[in-house]
């Protein structure tokens, strides 16, 4: 099975090319990371995949179906969590899963039984009745993973599945994520969060205006792309004293705000020097996607 | 088009959150019209020797049935489904599953159409029971209200596909909806008009309704049935495309 091919995708509104020939392709039983920043065309690109626009050009395969000419077959074995909760407000916690399993062509009687694991699963269980308009955006966020998964689904497309949410329910997410994948379902995920990348994902892209700037292993990514230490330098006289000294010790060097962040091979020299200024508070640590994201995105606010 | 099966299980979930609250939403229907019968047909009726060979009470009758049977079909494509469409983006999230969206649509056309069938129901019974019917005839009106249902559903889909915002909805009540019921003979017949609103009045979904409706609950036969039922037909067919067409470009751009 292919769980998603994506070739040479483009897509534009009002002349402005959100979606500028990307391609990309999901190996099953992998969890694949779509990162960018706002307005980098992601959200777009999954709904492309799943057939709810036309794509001006490109060619798309999900589980198998050409789309948009058989999205609806290809949506069969597809689940979905949309970027915004879209649980219905009329509904209890378990009709929403009821009501979701019927759009599948389910007998009640085949959601009924499933409706307890589900539950249970999103650590929902015993919430049955529970109407969705007094569950927190934790609980929402785990209910509409659960109704991704009523049709029991090859492939998860999930568009930001943790934004909002706190620590703990974040972390209960990846959590049941791992164990999809685990159980051999093939992950799409679009985030913010490169931690939360880091940790699930076997392959991801960085995208930014419509483009896939890189794609690979976040490990390869990070040694690949970017220098292995940083050394961030913060205080009022930071800015001044990366202008004029940094370059000497650092090979790239940037500045945001009041904190300098030096990019170096290695980091002594670099810290001999600091521990004389102790007006300069640093801090050393090793490389990470953020860096890597950062580097290639820029640090300019999108919108 | 691409429809399928799936558009009932859109049916079946609005069914559902009904279903919670089917009495008070079937005694709300049916106050408002009630009133209008009773209030015109004794208040203004008094005043009148006969209307159309019959007392005005049961002439107005089949109008009042096929008014309100609009109005419960308008209000649920327009506020009901708007709410569904753009406020809890309930199609967006049906959409995701193996739905099109002119599942939805059909769906919505044919829920709207049902609700508003039952509201046409529950009026006529209470004619019924009022003995302003004559015989088993009356049954008739049951699918003619559906197709009516239909239609108004249709028109009320087009407008929620491009509606922005609830306050829209007031246009086509004033514009449309209102001016319609004053027109198309519910509440007096349409030989009082001027013949160029009579002729005007031909083009308006509720003179067809009504022009059926009232023969077959005044126990007379009905005349021209096919033109009646055509006029209906066509623009529930017509005013679906419309409002799959307008629904696709507002969500699936
Ligand atoms: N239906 C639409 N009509 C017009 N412009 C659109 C439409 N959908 C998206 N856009 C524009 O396309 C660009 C990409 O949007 P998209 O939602 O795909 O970004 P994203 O990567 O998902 O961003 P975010 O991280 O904020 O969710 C944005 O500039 C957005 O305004
Ligand atoms: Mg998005």
């Amino acid at each position: 099975m292919v769980p998603l091919k994506v070739d040479a995708l483009r897509k534009s509104y009002g002349g402005h090319q959100v979606v500028a020939g990307i391609s990309f392709a999901l190996q099953r039983g992998e969890c694949y990371g779509l990162l960018g920043p706002n307005g980098a065309g992601k959200t777009t690109t999954l709904r492309c995949c799943l057939g709810l626009t036309a794509p001006d050009s490109g060619s798309i395969t999900l589980v198998d179906e050409p789309v948009p000419a058989r999205a609806r077959e290809a949506r069969m074995r597809v689940g979905v969590v949309p970027q915004f909760d879209n649980l219905d407000p009329d509904f209890s916690c378990a009709e929403n899963l009821l009501v979701y399993g019927r759009y599948f062509g389910m007998a009640d009687t085949a959601i009924r039984t499933r409706i307890p694991q589900l539950l249970e699963f999103a650590g929902l269980a015993g919430k049955e009745d529970t109407s969705i308009r007094i569950l927190s955006g934790g609980m929402k966020r785990r209910l509409t993973l659960a109704r991704a998964l009523v049709n029991d689904p090859d492939l998860l497309i999930l568009d930001e599945p943790t934004t909002g949410l706190d620590p703990q329910a974040r972390h209960l997410i990846w959590e049941r994520l791992k164990r999809l994948i685990a159980d051999g379902k093939t992950i799409l995920l679009t985030t913010h969060f490169m931690d939360e990348a880091e940790r699930l994902c076997g392959r991801l892209a960085i995208m930014d205006a419509g483009r896939i700037m890189v794609e690979g292993a976040p490990r390869e990514l990070i040694k690949s792309q970017i220098e292995p230490q940083v050394v961030e330098v913060y205080g009022e006289d930071a800015p001044g004293w990366a202008q004029a000294e940094a370059g000497a010790f650092a090979r790239r060097c940037e500045v945001s705000g009041e904190t300098a962040f030096c990019y170096v091979d290695d980091a002594a020299p670099l810290l001999d020097h600091l521990a004389a200024r102790p007006q300069l508070a640093t801090l050393h640590r090793p490389a990470n996607l953020e860096d890597v994201f950062l580097k290639l995105t820029g640090r300019d606010l999108r919108d | 088009m691409d429809l399928s099966i799936r558009a009932l299980a859109v049916w079946r979930r609005n069914f559902l959150v009904w279903r919670k609250l089917a009495l008070p939403s079937i005694l709300g229907n049916l106050a408002d019209p009630m009133i209008y019968l009773f209030g015109l047909g004794y208040g203004l009726g008094g005043l009148l020797p006969q209307v159309g060979g019959t007392s005005y009470i049961a002439f107005l009758a089949a109008g009042t049935v096929c008014a309100s049977t609009m109005n419960a079909a308008s209000f649920e494509a327009l506020y009901s489904a708007f709410s569904r469409l753009h406020v809890q983006k309930t199609w967006e999230a049906i959409m995701n599953a193996p739905v099109s969206l002119d599942d939805v649509v059909a769906g919505e056309l044919l829920w709207a159409a049902s609700k508003a069938t039952l509201s046409g129901a529950a009026i006529l019974l209470v004619i019924a029971l009022l003995g302003l019917t004559h015989g088993m005839q009356a049954l008739w009106v049951l699918p003619l209200i559906f197709l009516t249902g239909l239609a108004f559903a249709a028109l009320g889909l087009c407008v929620t596909a491009v509606a922005p915002s609830y306050d829209f909805f007031m246009y086509y009540f004033t514009l449309f909806v209102t001016p319609m019921t004053l027109l198309s003979g519910v509440f007096f017949p349409l030989d009082q008009l001027p013949a160029a609103m009579q002729v005007a009045a031909q083009a308006l979904p509720l003179t067809h309704a009504v022009g059926l409706a009232r023969p077959l609950l005044l126990g007379q036969v009905p005349t021209d049935v096919f033109g009646h039922i055509a006029v209906l037909t066509i623009i529930t067919v017509a005013a679906f495309a419309t409002a799959v067409s307008l629904a696709r470009r507002r969500l699936l751009k």
